[in-house]
């Protein structure tokens, strides 16, 4: 077998991806210009971050809802930030500290205080959603008009180098968890944390603590997705972020990572986001009627997970 | 908020205390929320044709809890009130409410959400087929029945979307030099409007306007297409407080405004019809008004 073979059969979702998109581009042909295809990455990208977190999560045997809830709490703590006029080098990590912190209760509570993640993470997404709410009143909260709020725009809407920021973000996200997950002891430990906990805490591995800080990372995550959610609108929805966890675990399980934990890969979640930005871009392109886009959106991720789940032998 | 809140209460308990006073029919009024100024409207208007009419009005907040609701139905219920204004929190959740009052045979009109079950004298509410037709109407004579036209559609299956988008499509598909390239859903919501906008904008070089079934999506399109650097005109639906800010701003061109205040209104004509035991249509449209700057 040669290598390229041994590489596309062990990364089917790549295959998925390649096929999805010469596809498209026969059926549309303004799928393939430099614009779209920039386009596609920057909507990916706040997905995408949040996948990166749950891919974590997922891979030590848990599961996080409460990541669309965490962007909306932050997202609205940002805009409040900004339209007072903070420095964004100020109110973007006390928000992503924010986050982190709603994380890290998460983890304890499901480490220390034994609460299945399903559970917590569930109670955790309303709680917060109506935290929210409450903050906002209900109301979107704009940026404002003031030197702060210009700057905080161009964290969602500017570029870099001719690349939007979103991308970049997004990027060296999966450059910097990627490199931790493979070449660090923390990164070893969630897998083994996911593979079989009894073991790693025989092994010696302080479980509770290792959960901890996989759930603040997503907590983090969140809240980083929620902080560019929020600059690309310039103002924070209440209501943003629901139903946002569910796309990242598609895009985790989509990518080829079991969702029983101690399986799996971060490059997998990034084709995993890809797939479902580039279905829905596509759907837009081709204006496929309201009432098919869900079908067909389902059908493509049952696709994507059967053809990873017959296993070669 | 809260100062509404309180003056609501203050208003409703010096109704109350009219209404033992004057010994004049009293209407009962029990309301989704006034913690949103579309229903603080909506009620402010149901209080003035009250007035005009000699009727006592009893305004009661569900606070969008339907259990609320039905304890407040219950209560008016049971002070025997002429007749019950209600304007649901949830179209399937006051059915058991609506229920309760019939038992008592008072007649019951719903205000801008409808019920589903029970019986109901008659349902008052925003016009949305014809608001669309008067946005598509709008659409038609900015372009003069030439050029490409972008439809944001609410959430699939959602009546306002479907009435929207119905209202919408009769006036513009009818100008033959007009023609919709793309009519793609964005739920009602400001960020998947952004997405799908961008997209659009992505699929069709020429886009000369675009109309959203309601002001979020329309603000956000309007940030896409100010990313974009293009220059395409938004028309929104809804009137609400930022969208009407947007078009005075000139962020949106227009806004199809729902009438709260009218809805109130025509929900007291009507029930004093009914207490005068006339007849009275079982859908009452509110006709909408166009924003513009």
């Amino acid at each position: 077998m040669t290598t390229l073979k041994r590489f596309l059969s062990r990364n089917k979702p790549l295959v998925g991806l390649i096929v999805l998109m010469a596809a498209v581009a026969v059926m549309s042909p303004s799928f393939m210009t430099v614009d779209n295809l920039l386009n596609i990455l920057r909507q990916t990208s706040i997905n995408a971050v949040i996948a990166v977190g749950m891919t974590y999560v997922i891979l030590s045997g848990g599961i996080d809802l409460s990541v669309g809830s965490v962007l909306a709490f932050c997202g609205a703590v940002c805009a409040w930030l900004v339209a007072g006029d903070l420095s964004i080098w100020l109110a973007i990590p006390l928000s992503l500290l924010l986050g982190a912190g709603l994380g890290a209760i998460n983890g304890v509570v499901i480490g220390t205080g034994g609460v299945q993640p399903f559970v917590a993470t569930l109670v955790a997404m309303t709680m917060l959603r109506g935290a929210t709410l409450v903050f906002t009143d209900g109301r979107p909260i704009t940026t404002g008009t003031g030197a702060a709020a210009d700057a905080f725009w161009s964290v969602g809407g500017g570029y870099l180098l001719g690349i939007p920021v979103p991308v970049v973000v997004a990027a060296a996200v999966f450059a910097v968890c990627g490199l931790v997950l493979t070449r660090t002891r923390f990164g070893r430990y969630t897998y083994a944390v996911g593979g079989n906990e009894v073991v790693a805490r025989l092994s010696g591995i302080r479980v509770n603590l290792e959960k901890t800080t996989i759930y603040a990372l997503s907590g983090l995550l969140a809240a980083l997705a929620g902080v560019i959610l929020t600059a690309r609108l310039e103002s924070a929805q209440p209501t943003a972020g629901a139903g946002y966890e569910l796309d990242a675990i598609a895009a985790v399980v989509v990518g080829g990572t079991s969702l029983s934990g101690g399986k799996g890969t971060l490059f997998g979640t990034l084709v995993g986001a890809l797939i479902i930005g580039v279905l829905n871009n596509a759907l837009n392109l081709m204006d496929v009627s309201s009432y098919y886009q869900m079908i067909a959106k389902g059908a493509v991720i049952l696709l994507a997970v059967l053809a990873d789940s017959r296993k070669s032998p | 908020m809260r100062k509404l809140l309180t003056a609501a209460t203050v208003a409703a308990t010096a109704l109350l205390a009219s209404a033992n006073a004057q010994a004049a029919d009293t209407i009962a009024l029990v309301v989704s929320t006034l913690n949103n100024p579309f229903f603080v409207t909506l009620k402010n208007g149901a209080e003035t044709k009250a007035k005009a009419l000699g009727y006592n009005l009893l305004v009661l907040d569900s606070q969008n809890d339907p259990a609320k609701e039905l304890a407040n139905v219950e209560d008016v219920v049971n002070k025997k009130v002429k007749l019950l204004l209600v304007n649901p929190t949830d179209s399937d959740a006051v059915r058991s409410a609506v229920r309760s009052a019939n038992r008592a045979k008072i007649p019951v009109v719903t205000l801008d959400r409808s019920a589903n079950g029970g019986e109901v004298a008659s349902h008052i509410a925003s016009d949305n087929v014809a608001g669309g037709r008067m946005a598509g109407q709008l659409v038609v004579d900015m372009l003069k029945g030439q050029g490409a036209v972008v439809e944001l559609q609410g959430l699939p299956g959602a009546s306002a979307a479907r009435d929207r988008g119905k209202g919408f499509h009769e006036a513009v598909d009818k100008a033959s030099g007009l023609k919709v390239v793309a009519s793609q859903p964005a739920d009602f919501d400001r960020t998947k409007a952004l997405n799908v906008m961008e997209n659009i904008l992505q699929a069709q070089q020429k886009i000369d306007v675009v109309f959203a079934h309601n002001d979020e999506m329309a603000l956000g399109a309007a940030k896409a297409i100010q990313a974009s650097g293009r220059k395409i005109p938004v028309v929104g639906f809804d009137g609400t407080d930022e969208g009407v800010a947007a078009v005075n701003a000139g962020t949106l061109t227009a806004t199809v405004a729902q009438q709260a205040g009218l809805i109130g209104e025509k929900g007291v004509e009507t029930a004093d019809k009914v207490l005068k035991g006339e007849k009275v249509p079982a859908f009452t449209p509110v006709e909408l008004k166009m924003v513009t700057k």
